[in-house]
């Protein structure tokens, strides 16, 4: 089984977010890019476990995106994964990047593909599906757990109050978070055996943007705490229903 | 004609459905068109979508539609909207959306936003929640065909009655990837956490699982679904879908209640969009604080009593 994960860079989950140019770029200056969470700590560290176990054969990493992704591209060799790709394209909408990553998918025929169920800037949980309809594969979001069985994926997903299982056969995409697997640090030896692991640049196919981000906004401050004493817990309810409205 | 998908589970509509059809009923008469809903799969009453402003339900009641399946639902709705000369399709952004609506979004080349939370601004921009609520973002779709994902819980449902006449929607489903699929649900008649309005949620300052009850009574006392801190889901001391923060549900309820939680950057990522917060910790140096409309210093084993006879005493002078 040959896997494909998709990987992406994010802001550093305590960065300080703002805005310049009237509102209408994110300020990178000073920000630490990690790999993203879910890309990071699910979907790749559960690819890997896979090729540990025998389960897959090959762990393909993709990343959408500028020179400015190597460096998280090699921190996802130095977990493992025995080649990266990245299309070199900033990612500027969901439609477009997952039609880089699709087209380059369908002309490597990957068995399974997995994604974050979001990216940790943008939220938009949309790259994965998108993926699978270029790829005509079924699509799971949200796994939570994933095993293979022949041809065919054991996957526990999250619903709404719940949980399903189901079985899923390849070719399949998932989108990954909590519980698929546990976070991994890399070691020396995947640190210096990332460096010569090949990363292959490829210039990215015709595709285009079906949306535009015009503006940002940050939300309005919070006028301040108001504190209630522990022993007039009356006060409290008679302000969430008077002042809050909320009960 | 604006679609708007209709989820049912178990037969029964959540709330967020509801919302989702007032949102397309409310778009449809800015845009001078019918609202319709799409319902998939066994329904118990129809009717219910007429009240929020359906025009139309077109309802399939294939069986193979009764369980979640990415590319059966996908073409259901995809045939339903070409049908109807749809031009904006709008979901309830969950974990079905997000199984289905990027990719209507593909194959009917219909730009779509994710998360939105309003309804299209005059310029036709749409306001949706990025950086784990950190900040918003304005995004334009450039097709004529769109898709909207709205967040639960926040543009609320609004009543406004319409004929909601029922068509049958023809469908062929031949599907056979997914097997073996069954869903397990906590029983319990709380309102799943994403739809919440009222959240309680406990971190470790609650000391461990044994002490929940205190909370659940506080949860009960408003109604409120019960929610947690990371290292609580990590410890096992609760279930993980009841795990909030940016690695966990990203919630928007009215009313936040966080008791023995200290508000790290990655919790506030997950409830920073709460309408009210309430911090209660015995640290008055909790960085919660700064994030809370509310506070109270204090240890939890000692108010939590209080404040949930309060609520009860309260609920029972509303009653009369
Ligand atoms: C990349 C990343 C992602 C993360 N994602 C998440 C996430 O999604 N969600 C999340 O929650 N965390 C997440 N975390 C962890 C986060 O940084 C915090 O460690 C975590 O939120 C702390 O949980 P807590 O507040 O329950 O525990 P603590 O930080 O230990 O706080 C316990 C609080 O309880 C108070 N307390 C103690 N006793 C009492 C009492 N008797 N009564 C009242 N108050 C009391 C204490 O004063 C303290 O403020 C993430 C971290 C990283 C690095
Ligand atoms: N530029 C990108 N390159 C590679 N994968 C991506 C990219 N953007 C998003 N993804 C994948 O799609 C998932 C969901 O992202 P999003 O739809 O942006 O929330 C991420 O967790 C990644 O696995």
């Amino acid at each position: 089984m040959k896997i494909l994960v998709c990987i992406t860079k994010a802001p550093d989950t305590t960065t300080k977010v703002q805005f310049t140019d009237n509102n209408t770029r994110f300020v990178e200056d000073g920000v630490q890019w990690i790999l993203n969470p879910y890309d990071e700590w699910y979907a790749l560290v559960r690819a890997l476990e896979l090729k540990e176990s025998g389960a897959a054969t090959e762990v393909h990493l993709i990343s959408v995106g500028g020179a400015d992704a190597e460096p998280i591209m090699r921190k996802a060799l130095a977990l493992g994964g025995d080649q990266a790709i990245r299309i070199n394209a900033e990612h500027t909408d969901s439609f477009n990047t997952a039609a880089q990553i699709g087209e380059y998918a369908k002309a490597n025929s990957y068995d399974l593909v997995l994604a974050g169920k979001e990216s940790i800037d943008y939220n938009n949980g949309s790259v994965p599906a998108m993926i699978a309809e270029h790829l005509d594969a079924q699509f799971v979001p949200n796994a939570t757990k994933l095993d293979v069985e022949g041809g065919s994926l054991n996957l526990e997903r999250e619903i709404d109050g719940g949980k399903e299982t189901l079985t899923v056969s390849i070719p399949a995409v998932i989108s990954c978070q909590k519980g698929m697997a546990e976070a991994r640090i890399p070691n020396m030896r995947g640190i210096m055996a990332a460096r010569t692991k090949p990363l292959n640049v490829v210039e990215p196919a015709a595709a285009e943007n079906l949306t535009e981000t015009t503006s940002y906004e940050l939300p309005p401050a919070k006028s301040g705490v108001k504190l209630i004493d522990a022993e007039n817990v009356q006060e409290l309810v008679d302000l969430l229903h008077n002042e809050a409205k909320v009960i | 004609m604006i679609l708007v998908f209709a989820e049912q589970q178990n037969g029964a509509f959540k709330k967020a459905s509801f919302e989702a059809v007032s949102y397309g009923a409310q778009l449809a008469a800015k845009q001078g068109t019918e609202c319709a809903a799409v319902v998939l799969g066994n329904a118990n009453d129809l009717s219910e979508l007429a009240k929020y402003g359906a025009d139309k339900i077109y309802h399939s009641n294939n069986e193979a539609l009764n369980n979640f399946n990415s590319k059966s639902y996908t073409k259901a709705i995809s045939e339903a909207a070409n049908n109807t000369g749809t031009t904006t399709i709008v979901f309830s952004d969950n974990v079905t959306a997000r199984g289905i609506a990027p990719r209507l979004s593909v194959r009917l080349k219909a730009g779509m936003v994710s998360g939105a939370i309003a309804l299209p601004a005059n310029d036709g921009s749409i306001k949706k929640s990025v950086f784990s609520g950190k900040a918003f973002a304005h995004v334009n779709i450039k097709t004529d065909k769109k898709i909207i994902s709205l967040t639960p819980n926040s543009v609320g449902i609004t009543e406004n009655a319409k004929a909601g006449a029922v068509e049958n929607l023809e469908v062929a489903i031949d599907d056979a990837s997914i097997t073996n699929q069954t869903a397990q649900t906590a029983s319990g008649d709380t309102v799943p956490l994403g739809e919440a309005e009222l959240v309680v949620s406990g971190g470790r300052g609650l000391k461990g699982p044994e002490n929940w009850g205190i909370l659940e009574e506080l949860g009960a006392s408003i109604g409120a679904t019960l929610a947690c801190s990371r290292p609580v889901a990590d410890s096992h001391w609760r279930p993980h879908h009841e795990h909030v923060g940016q690695t966990g549900g990203t919630i928007r309820p009215n009313l936040y209640i966080a008791v023995g939680i200290s508000g790290a950057i990655q919790h506030l990522a997950g409830v920073n969009s709460s309408k009210t917060i309430v911090v209660i910790n015995t640290d008055p140096e909790a960085p919660f604080f700064k994030a809370a409309d509310y506070g109270i210093v204090g240890d939890a084993f000692e108010v939590l009593p209080k404040l949930t006879a309060a609520l009860n005493s309260f609920k029972a002078t509303q009653a009369n």
